[in-house]
């Protein structure tokens, strides 16, 4: 009972019979499974923020020598929780001066973003909300709604060290969004599809036939932007502490502050996810020989240590400054992924 | 199965939801106490400085511009990568004309500056 996907459609199939004699029409079902979805989906983001605002200050304690948290809970797992519970209880102060409205909705816009774009993330084998047949083509474009929340939060607050902080991010995830965009089309042309099953099923279960090696480049390029797109060091500078003081939330306390927190870390699962999926075979075992382990572990020991890979990069490099941040992605990441579309272009037409 | 992108819908109406059911739980345990000082914006403890909300140089706006061409050039690639197996030498070498435009482009905005941080 590891494998979930034969399980699912065997309930799917009895509950439909089931409705079926109940003489219930099946639209409702599909609901159903629709809203079950939406849970399950609410508590895979809870859990795995929790782990992972815990992994992180484990990993950056241990790079630094330190330990940790390590009073709540063994070694402090349940540190997150405790936070949690701790921001539930803690005053909401809104600044006389904000524009109410948006600094309301910003979180939640914010918050909801970075739920949708798990509808078409492959868990494991048939463990996929809905496998939409744009799905990394939907991804792309619900991740671009993250600006508009950074955007409204900062020029909501009516504080200055906010609304460069919101200025910032926009600039800094509209450059990085195009070489990003650029590198997932190496893969699509590669599986010459957008499904992310069909992408995940095109690379078969041999680590060497996995997108990373034709798409070296391209993983490149997708890794360097991803980091930036999700506002990690070393292209944090939206958030940059000793010069803005937080960035575009430094206005928010309580659960608010909490929803930012929460998207910041389901946008950093969702794009080492990404990356697993187009890159690194998603659910795929790396040899046929070690299926016996189920497809979901794969998934996440691989999108698991892509995000370690990203905490790391945090405690190894120092910020960038802003000029060079976005010469970056235009002078240097754009024209590489030009380069590295002509190349598969050529190598899918003369050995594909 | 119904219509594939009902789900996407569903899950807007889950999100918000999930989002100010959270809100009001915790409207119901804080505490409520506003004060003067406690309302005011934070700007490092100083004097607040007039609103923020002023005119001043976005150096950014040339990027958003150079973003929205680039942008939906990328959009226009995303059929080709789909059907790019199937259409062979005639669609390798019309891309390529129209990626070459592109590329011609970055490197005029290059040229002139559009790149460089103000």
């Amino acid at each position: 009972m590891l494998e979930f996907d034969g399980l699912l459609l065997n309930i799917y199939n009895s509950l439909s019979l089931w409705f079926e004699s109940l003489g219930v029409p099946l639209i409702w079902l599909d609901l159903l499974v629709m809203v079950f979805a939406g849970a399950v989906i609410l508590g895979v983001i809870a859990v795995s923020v929790l782990f992972l605002v815990w992994w992180e200050r484990k990993v950056s304690a241990h790079i630094q020598d330190r330990l940790g948290p390590m009073r709540t809970g063994k070694h402090g797992v349940l540190q997150t929780l405790a936070d949690g519970i701790k921001l539930l209880q803690k005053e909401d102060i809104v600044p006389r001066v904000a524009d109410k409205k948006v600094y309301f909705w910003a979180p939640v816009v914010c918050f909801v973003t970075a739920y949708m774009a798990y509808i078409v993330i492959p868990f494991g084998k048939g463990l996929i909300a809905r496998d939409l047949n744009i799905g990394i083509f939907y991804i792309v474009a619900i991740t671009s709604f993250t600006i508009i929340s950074l955007l409204m939060a900062g020029w909501a607050s009516n504080n200055k060290y906010a609304l460069l902080g919101g200025m910032r991010s926009a600039a800094q995830i509209v450059s990085y969004e195009v070489p990003l965009t650029l590198a997932v089309i190496g893969a699509v042309m590669l599986a010459g599809s957008l499904s992310m099953v069909d992408i995940v099923k095109a690379q078969g279960p041999y680590f060497w036939r996995w997108y990373w090696l034709p798409q070296i480049l391209g993983f490149g390029i997708y890794f360097v932007a991803a980091t930036a797109e999700a506002n990690r060091t070393p292209f944090d500078l939206p958030e940059a502490e000793q010069e803005l003081v937080a960035g575009f939330n430094v206005e928010y306390s309580g659960m608010k502050f909490a929803m930012f927190f929460l998207a910041e870390f389901a946008n950093m699962f969702t794009v080492s996810a990404i990356a697993t999926t187009l890159f690194l075979g998603g659910w795929q075992p790396p040899l046929p020989g070690l299926s016996f382990i189920p497809s979901w572990i794969w998934f996440f020991g691989k999108t698991l240590f892509l995000v370690f890979v990203i905490m790391w990069f945090r405690w190894t490099y120092p910020r960038l400054r802003v000029d060079q941040l976005m010469g970056f992605a235009w002078k240097f990441l754009l024209p590489l992924a030009f380069a590295n579309l002509f190349l598969t272009g050529l190598g899918v037409y003369f050995f594909g | 199965m119904a219509d594939d992108y009902a789900i996407i819908g569903i899950f807007l109406l889950i999100g918000i939801g999930f989002v100010l059911v959270t809100f009001f739980i915790a409207r119901l345990l804080r505490p409520h106490r506003p004060s003067d000082v406690k309302l005011e914006t934070y700007e490092c403890g100083e004097q607040i400085m007039g609103s923020s909300w002023i005119q001043y140089n976005v150096g950014y706006y040339i990027f958003a511009l150079i973003f929205v061409i680039f942008d939906v050039e990328v959009i226009f690639l995303f059929p080709w990568a789909v059907a790019f197996k199937k259409l062979g030498l005639f669609a390798l070498i019309e891309m390529f004309i129209f990626l070459a435009i592109l590329i011609f482009g970055l490197v005029y905005a290059w040229k002139k500056g559009a790149l460089r941080w103000v």
